[in-house]
């Protein structure tokens, strides 16, 4: 019996094709939070215009490994654009050079052949570098805790249908629910305010009827917790959406700020 | 007796769950807050079980690796989750969710906990719902539904292509409102690397703090492993880069079984490899089967124009394209399971007719759908009677930006080609693993104490598992199955006291994990992490991934073997230990896939038919179909480590009472 598949035939995972590009990068390099940290210059060479911004690092690593020096860190982890880990400001811009792209999905097709690219951390006195290029963007949590959620215990939800919901409204929700929580929006201003991503999560809530009865506590117990963070105030330069990976809109910010005011005065 | 007993209570199928559960112990309020559970991970399983677990008023720490809970892996799923709603009313049921679930697994999963999984799958959309998950909604603001591969009804809920993302956030902010209210203390940037083992029982875990580096050891009454799957074995994956197995390795080590570690779910519709500079495969979901078809031309000419730039997939006429899912499974067409279409990808591709460079790559073409079917329903929509052409194309692309936008946008961003404008090339690439650590009904491994939830568990998808079921699976263990099982082994535990870390074995583990990091420093050899990784990842893809043969499985056996040997005395891990380094992150977990990568060899070797995303080339059909071998091979192999390298098998019968297996046919 003949069979259809044969071993001699199977795939090739790893197909050789080496970049013609060469780039000049010029990395932030600060060994813990209590280190100055300085600039240092590495030469990115044979890279392919398909590779994606962070494979160009993985080049660029291995080979400071085997030279036995310390690999550059950064945070990464779905390189596919929504797990918000990966966070570089590229060129003095968060995510690099294209607007609604992280950094993971940022291509070297992006860039050209001599290029000197300039690469830093998140800056943000409520962002702390760990390492490199590595934050602490553990502020983001909290203000998830202060009050990010609906609290409804699990077994207490009625029938999904009982309850519908305009398709204009949960289509709004969910494009303000897009945010990934990268903290670009904080890193593109100059305030460092996290407005966006806090008027993101009360958006999708606001919107919501299942979210209605919270909504006093939530955006008040948010806001709290956003100032305490150490974050700033918003000045409308609207950079942070212009910088945003997911596009999320300034309209976000308005809304929070309508929900702020009224519940300010229901609270007093 | 056996050392496996799963615990299937007695009694009808579909009164098995609701009468166990009414009969497990209860834990009384004032008890429950003297007990500490310990949950690692905060996927959608760990997320949702710790949440709930607290909500019962439980203390719960929850770790990850992770700088937020919420990045974890589950935040990249896409197409959907899974429920017997019937909201479309086209003949669903729970029933009929059980029955698919069986037969997509191939008839290697257990009855009770499939019927299980049907019968909680309701709830959970109920649940995200009232958490403020923004599904997509029809214009009458009821919930809208989608068709995923292997059934013939429409069950799968969604959020665009960002459905785990969703979900996640949804689990994520249960889980954030008990850290707020101090029910659960959070531990991100916190990775596992053991479980302490005290009388027989799971006590505690040695944590290694990511950005101090120092190791911390934490006690619990219970510990629930959440920790994902282990696609990563294979290098190259959707999986992301930090997925990996070493939690569930490290139980494995200390104990707790391994079940059918060789079932691998390799997805059909993947982005091709672009180059060696690849560091991870990307997913194009299942859902894009709704509309789009899969082909390659009929010709070889056309082939080679195609590869030499000459042609664009566009130009080929109609009457020329070989839809060769539609032609060999007329019933399911496009909508096979994942296996099925995967092999049949390879089996074209193999033959000659691939439409890449590589040679493997596949066409998944959306322009009939999005002229005709969505083009055409706006036109009328609109009022227009006559629509042109490129009103058609126009109005279409509407309707499938908002369906798929996301995925649209993310394979530009990959390919730099527009998927508007030209079909996408796509080829099949791991993306699940089926297998995982045994467990029982309760979700309790063999080792007391210890549980497995989502991914990281064997449980219910049998050797294949159907799209949008995973989300599903992971939020049933977490909100609905472990909040009432963990009752029957916790309700015995209210007398025992919190165990002091200074306890013996704790010690002595985190001396053991001590001196195998100190080991990784000690080497300092030449080559990187990654350098192994990837040659293990070419093992297991040529010769355990979407066919395998005994040859080829046992030279990849001697293969890894002698990768470990070389592993453990070249590798580089620059840096120290107790800083942020992932690096020894990496070489942590690496060391484990090359332990992992033997087993799942072995397991493949033993399985002597092929089911599901087993596929062993020496037992098929003359049509190239899985061939089963049910009288000798319908067990769950759970595998108990010896020593490394060495292994028993022990064999766990599946009984099946309710369904009639057959072939599986979507012809
Ligand atoms: C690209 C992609 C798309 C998918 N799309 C779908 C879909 O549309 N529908 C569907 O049903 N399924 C889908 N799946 C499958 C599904 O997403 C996963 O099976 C599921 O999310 C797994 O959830 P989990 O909770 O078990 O684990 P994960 O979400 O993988 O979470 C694992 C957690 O464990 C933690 N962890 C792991 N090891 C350790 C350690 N040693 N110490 C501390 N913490 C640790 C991690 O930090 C993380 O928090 C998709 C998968 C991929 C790869
Ligand atoms: S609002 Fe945008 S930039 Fe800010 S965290 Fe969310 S996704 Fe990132
Ligand atoms: S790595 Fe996940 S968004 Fe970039």
């Amino acid at each position: 019996m003949a069979f259809p598949f044969a071993l001699s035939l199977f795939p090739k995972p790893f197909t050789k094709m080496s970049g013609n590009m060469n780039l000049t990068l010029k990395v932030w390099r600060q060994k813990n939070t209590n280190d100055k940290g300085k600039f240092e210059t590495y030469k990115a060479e044979n890279i392919s215009p398909d590779m994606s911004f962070l494979e160009m690092f993985d080049v660029v690593n291995e080979r400071l490994i085997v030279e036995g020096k310390e690999p550059i860190a950064f945070d990464h982890d779905c390189r596919e654009g929504i797990c918000g880990s990966c966070s570089m400001y590229i060129n003095g811009r968060p995510h690099g050079p294209n607007n609604g792209v992280t950094t993971c999905q940022l291509h070297m097709r992006s860039f050209k052949d001599g290029d000197i690219i300039v690469v830093e951390p998140w800056r943000s006195a409520a962002f702390p570098v760990i390492k490199d290029l590595a934050v602490d963007r553990s502020s983001f949590d909290r203000i998830q805790a202060a009050g990010g959620f609906i609290s409804v215990n699990t077994g207490n939800a009625q029938d999904a249908n009982s309850l519908p919901i305009p398709k204009n409204d949960a289509d709004e929700s969910f494009a303000a629910a897009a945010c990934i929580g990268c903290g670009a929006c904080v890193a593109a201003c100059k305030n460092s305010s996290a407005m966006l991503f806090v008027g993101a999560k009360v958006t999708q809530f606001a919107l919501l009827p299942q979210g209605k009865p919270e909504a006093t506590q939530r955006v008040l117990a948010m806001v709290n917790q956003m100032d305490a963070e150490g974050f700033g105030s918003c000045t409308n330069t609207g950079a942070c959406s212009a910088e945003c990976p997911k596009e999320i809109s300034l309209s976000v910010i308005a809304r929070m700020n309508r929900e702020y005011l009224s519940a300010q005065l229901f609270a007093e | 007796m056996s050392k496996l007993d799963s615990k299937i209570p007695e009694g009808p199928i579909d009164q098995k769950w609701t009468k166990y559960k009414s009969t497990i112990p209860l834990v009384n309020p004032a008890n429950k807050r003297h007990l500490e559970v310990i949950v690692v991970g905060s996927g959608l399983a760990g997320s949702s079980a710790a949440a709930t677990l607290a909500e019962m008023g439980y203390s719960v720490k929850v770790f990850c690796f992770q700088d937020s809970a919420r990045r974890a892996h589950s935040i990249a799923a896409q197409g959907g989750i899974n429920a017997a709603k019937n909201y479309q009313n086209d003949g669903d049921s729970v029933y009929r969710l059980f029955y698919d679930t069986i037969k997509g697994g191939d008839y290697r999963a257990r009855e009770g906990n499939v019927h299980r999984l049907a019968e909680v799958s309701g709830s959970i959309i109920d649940q995200c719902v009232a958490q403020g998950v923004p599904f997509a909604r029809e214009y009458g603001g009821l919930l809208s539904n989608r068709s995923f591969g292997g059934t013939q009804v429409q069950r799968t809920f969604y959020a665009a292509g960002q459905t785990g993302q969703q979900l996640l956030l949804g689990a994520y902010s249960g889980l954030n409102r008990q850290i707020g209210l101090g029910n659960v203390k959070m531990y991100a940037r916190h990775e596992m690397l053991d479980i302490v083992n005290i009388d027989g029982k799971c006590r505690g875990i040695i944590a290694r703090d990511l950005v101090t580096g120092k190791l911390e050891r934490h006690f619990g009454h219970a510990v629930l492993l959440c920790t994902g799957g282990y696609g990563n074995v294979f290098y190259l994956s959707t999986n992301a880069m930090g997925s990996n197995v070493t939690a569930a390795w490290k139980a494995h080590k200390r104990g707790a079984m391994f079940a059918n570690p060789c079932y691998t779910q390799i997805h059909p519709t993947c982005i091709p490899v672009s180059g060696d500079h690849q560091s991870k495969l990307t997913l194009m979901s299942e859902s894009l089967r709704n509309d789009g078809r899969i082909w390659v031309p009929k010709k070889k000419e056309d082939v080679e124009a195609i590869r030499a730039g000459k042609k664009k997939g566009s130009d080929i006429p109609e009457e020329d394209r070989d839809y060769y899912l539609e032609r060999r499974y007329p019933a399911f067409g496009n909508l096979v399971p994942r296996d099925v279409a995967s092999r049949a990808s390879k089996e074209r591709c193999d033959a000659g007719y691939g439409v890449n460079k590589t040679g493997e790559a596949v066409y998944l073409d959306f322009a009939s759908n999005m002229k005709y079917k969505y083009g055409k329903q706006v036109a009328t929509l609109k009022g227009i009677a006559n629509p042109t052409e490129a009103q058609l194309t126009e109005f279409g692309k509407e309707v499938v930006k908002e369906k798929y936008g996301n995925l649209f946008d993310m394979y530009k961003q990959i390919t730099g080609e527009d998927p508007y404008e030209i079909p996408m090339m796509i080829y099949p690439a791991v993306h699940y693993t089926m297998g995982g650590l045994w467990v029982d009904y309760n979700l309790m491994t063999n080792i007391e104490g210890l549980y497995a939830l989502g991914e990281a568990n064997f449980s219910d998808h049998g050797a294949n598992r159907l799209g949008a079921s995973a989300l599903m699976q992971g939020l049933a263990d977490g909100y609905f199955v472990i909040p009432y099982t963990i009752g029957a082994y916790l309700s015995k535990e209210i007398g025992t006291k919190a165990i002091p870390t200074d306890k013996e074995e704790f010690a002595k583990t985190e001396q053991e994990v001590q001196d195998r990091i100190n080991k990784f420093f000690a080497i300092k050899g030449t080559k990187s992490v990654d350098y192994f990784h990837k040659r293990l990842g070419k093992i297991m893809w040529e010769k355990c991934g979407m066919a395998r043969n005994k040859e080829g499985l046992e030279w990849a056996i001697a293969e890894i073997q002698k990768i470990r040997e070389e592993f453990w005395k070249d590798v580089r891990v620059p840096g120290d230990a107790n800083e942020f380094n992932p690096e020894l992150e990496k070489a942590n977990r690496v060391a484990d896939f090359i332990e992992l990568g033997e087993l799942m060899c072995k397991d493949a070797l033993n399985r002597n038919e092929s089911c599901g995303g087993h596929f062993r080339e020496e037992f098929q059909t003359e049509e190239g179909e899985a061939m089963r071998d049910d009288e000798n091979y319908k067990y769950v192999a759970a595998w108990e480590m010896k020593e490394v390298g060495n292994w028993e098998l022990h064999k766990e019968d599946l009984i099946y009472e309710n369904i009639k297996i057959a072939q599986r046919s979507y012809k």
